[in-house]
Parts: structure tokens; C-alpha cells; sequence
């Protein structure tokens, strides 16, 4: 499309870590949520990985933490076009929880729900192979409520919205099932380097 | 009203010219633009507007729109952000005749069915989807259908203050005494008898504010289900 006379823009300098149309927030954290903020106490907090699998299995928060623990570090990027980077996320890789209940073959996606309601769907490629994570820390310190606490899901190659706060189940089936935003017109995958954000991109 | 009654649309970029141009308060730009090949809308949605610069660099923000579906223009208000790329530009260079890539209409959550009776609880440049919303009540005449609590700090910086008073809005300033209220936040008694009848209410406004108004009609009895937020802003 033509250029917008006058604009000359302001953020440039980081055009091999931006994903398209994304601009750095630097040290602040935009929180983006479409509910009421949940209070979860960890004691009543749990996650279950069930559907598709050969053991449906629960964790409670000290089952969680007796798993081996892995941090991210590095960036995310939210489809309002802010990316952050440099965070650091403790927790468990979903690979962790996933080789417990055991996929079956024809367990292709993956369905995450968290205790408000909420869903995203993800391809099961998606979350394997140390790409995927349940978080509880940031930054050294308890995961906050307003940013998916007690425990969100982390998917930091993919749009930000796919990362779940809140997470209490990942459900494996076999087809692709819209999530919540998916459902409202945003990509089903939205991988940010391919700018995929709403349907159709 | 579910998300599974609300049936996607694929959005396409396409282009807007600005057909009026205002600066209501120190911190906002109102737009109102010819947008080609314009897609219904529904009150509560929202428009992204792409800038270009010579070398193909863009940045893009989205912005709720203040207008009804039958208005023949567009109708944004932008907040200026300190150092704000796009709302910046907006402010200070973009001008009536320049032409935007624009993308709409998105969103279709917070979003109002014209139908359900309704509570808005916003603040600040929050205010903008429930103007659209207090609009399209209006030409439909379901005024009865749609409460309006709009927040500010004071009147000097509330957006659409006049129009949100003639259409009924309760309107609460935090700082400033008035006849009829004393400056201060909203509290549950002010609220909950507006609350009557409702099955659906509405929060917009900075991470702040949204996670006051949040607790406040949790307070008041409001089933976290029948809150839909939108919340804009550095969490602080």
C-alpha cells in the first residue's frame, strides 16, 4: 500500500527480533483480558491433561512442582502489536505433562481451557519438543493474577493470546476446535513472523 | 448472548480518509473517516489503523469506534500516549484529506447485541465503544436497554461528556465535587440499584480502572460471566 505522508516512524532498531508490525513495550506489560480477573488460590488450583491420551492425569500445585522445572527465556509477542523482550518464565514443559498421560497417535490438537471459560486451540506440534510451558513464575516472583496466575500457559512462539491464562486443562483430540478468540475472528495458528492475526491473514 | 451467536467475518486491509479532524481535549484526536468498501459493524468493535513510512516500516494500533453502524463516516477517538507512535502521528500530523490503511470492523466479544439489557462501567477515553453502543440504543430507540456509568477525572477531560449526559449516562468524576455528587470513585450503593435487570454489563477502560470496576460489580453481586472487559494500557 502507498505511504502515509508524514509518517516516518519512531521504533526502528530491532528489525531482526520484531515479528511484522510489532513495536517494543520495554518495561511495562500490557494486560489484555476479555473477563473478570479470577482469584485462584494455588491449593485450589489443578491441571488436567485428559481426551486423547492413555492416562488422564491431575496435578495438584505440589504435584506440579515435584515435575522438573524449566524456565524460558527470551521474548513474546502480543497481536495488539507489542512484543517484550527478554522475560523469564518458570515453570514445566507441557513435554513433561504430555509424556505422563501419554498422547495417543491420533491425538493431533490440543484444546487448552482455563478455569474462566476461556479456550485456545492449538496444533499438538505447537506445544512439543520444548516449545511449550505451564509458568507460575515471572521474573523470580509468583506469577500475577492479572497476568494468568496462578499458573498460565506459555506458548512464546505463537501470538500471546494462545498462551492461557488461568490454565486448568489441556484436552487432545483429533480436529481442530476454535478457541475463544479463534472463535472471534482471530487466526487459528497466529504464529507472528507470518503476521498471522485475524482470519484469513 | 454467546460467542457461538456471533458469527466470524474475515476483515481485509483497505483504506480511510479523514473527513474531519478535532482535538476535544488535550489528549485526544477525534477521527471521522470515509473508510472504502466499509463492512457493518456492531457497537463495541473496534479498527486498526496502519501507518507507512517511505521505507515500508508500519506500526499499527487498534482503536474502538465511537460510531453507530448507520452513521455514513467512522467515528474514532484516540487517546495521545506520551511518545505514542501512532497515536502521535494522529494528533499532530495526520490531517483532513490523508488517506490510512485501516482494517475493521474486529472483535466480536465486547461487543453489544442491542437486544440484551445492558450496563456500561467505563472510564476515560473507556467511554468510546459504550458512545457507540448509547448511539445505536438511540436510533433503534431501546434507550431503556442500556445504562451508561462513565468515570473521569474531571469534566475538562472526559470524552463525549455532553452527549453522554444528554443520553442519560450516570456520570461520576473522581476529583471534582458537582451538585448532585461528591468527587470520588463509584461506589456499590451508587451502583447497585442501576444494576436492576441487567444480564450483561460492560467494563472499559485503563488496567486500572478496569480492575477496580471488575471488583466492583463482583462486590455488587454481578456473576463473573455477565462481565466482558476491555482493558487498554501498561499494567503499571
Amino acid at each position: 500500500m502507498a505511504v502515509t505522508r508524514g509518517f516516518v516512524g519512531k521504533r526502528r532498531g530491532h528489525e531482526r527480533r520484531l515479528p511484522p508490525g510489532q513495536y517494543d513495550v520495554g518495561g511495562s506489560w500490557p494486560v489484555l483480558t476479555a473477563e473478570a480477573t479470577p482469584r485462584i488460590e494455588p491449593d485450589q488450583w489443578s491441571l488436567r491433561v485428559d481426551g486423547l491420551v492413555e492416562r488422564p492425569t491431575t496435578w495438584s500445585w505440589d504435584d506440579v512442582h515435584r515435575l522438573p522445572s524449566s524456565t524460558y527465556f527470551g521474548d513474546i509477542h502480543c497481536v495488539t502489536t507489542w512484543s517484550k523482550f527478554d522475560v523469564a518464565f518458570k515453570g514445566v514443559s507441557v513435554d513433561a505433562l504430555l509424556d505422563a498421560a501419554g498422547p495417543r497417535p491420533d491425538a493431533a490438537y490440543v484444546l487448552a481451557h482455563s478455569s474462566t471459560g476461556y479456550t485456545t486451540n492449538l496444533p499438538i506440534e505447537d506445544l512439543v519438543d520444548g516449545k511449550a510451558w505451564v509458568v507460575w513464575e515471572y521474573g523470580g516472583k509468583p506469577l500475577p493474577r492479572e497476568h494468568g496466575g496462578p499458573v498460565r500457559l506459555l506458548v512464546p512462539h505463537l501470538y500471546f493470546w494462545k498462551s492461557a491464562k488461568w490454565v486448568s486443562r489441556l484436552e487432545l483430540m483429533t480436529h481442530d476446535q476454535p478457541g475463544f478468540w479463534e472463535q472471534n475472528g482471530y487466526h487459528d495458528r497466529g504464529d507472528p513472523w507470518l503476521e498471522q492475526r485475524y482470519q484469513g491473514d | 448472548m454467546s460467542i457461538q451467536d456471533v458469527r466470524p467475518v474475515e476483515t481485509a486491509w483497505t483504506t480511510g480518509t479523514i473527513i474531519e479532524k478535532e482535538l476535544p481535549t488535550e489528549r485526544t484526536v477525534r477521527l471521522r473517516m470515509h473508510v472504502d468498501g466499509r463492512l457493518p459493524h456492531q457497537p463495541g468493535q473496534h479498527y486498526l489503523i496502519r501507518l507507512r513510512a517511505p521505507d515500508d516500516y508500519t506500526a499499527q494500533r487498534s482503536y474502538s469506534l465511537a460510531s453507530d453502524d448507520e452513521d455514513p463516516l467512522v467515528e474514532l477517538l484516540v487517546e495521545r500516549l506520551p511518545d505514542g507512535e501512532v497515536s502521535g502521528f494522529l494528533a499532530d500530523v495526520a490531517e483532513v484529506g490523508d488517506v490510512l490503511e485501516m482494517r475493521g470492523p474486529i472483535g466480536r466479544w465486547f461487543t453489544w447485541d442491542t437486544r440484551t439489557p445492558a450496563l456500561c462501567l467505563v472510564g476515560g477515553t473507556g467511554v468510546v465503544p459504550a458512545v457507540s453502543m448509547l448511539r445505536t440504543a438511540r436510533r433503534l430507540h431501546r434507550d431503556e436497554l442500556l445504562r451508561v456509568v462513565a468515570v473521569g477525572r474531571s469534566p475538562d477531560v472526559l470524552p463525549y461528556r455532553a452527549e453522554l449526559a444528554k443520553d442519560g449516562a450516570r456520570i461520576a468524576y473522581t476529583r471534582v465535587d458537582t451538585d448532585t455528587r461528591p468527587a470520588g470513585a463509584v461506589t456499590a450503593d451508587e451502583l447497585r440499584p442501576l444494576l436492576e435487570g441487567r444480564e450483561l454489563t460492560y467494563v472499559c477502560g485503563s488496567a486500572r480502572f478496569a480492575a477496580y470496576a471488575e471488583t466492583l460489580l463482583l462486590d455488587c453481586g454481578v456473576a463473573p460471566g455477565a462481565i466482558r472487559v476491555e482493558r487498554f494500557g501498561p499494567s503499571g
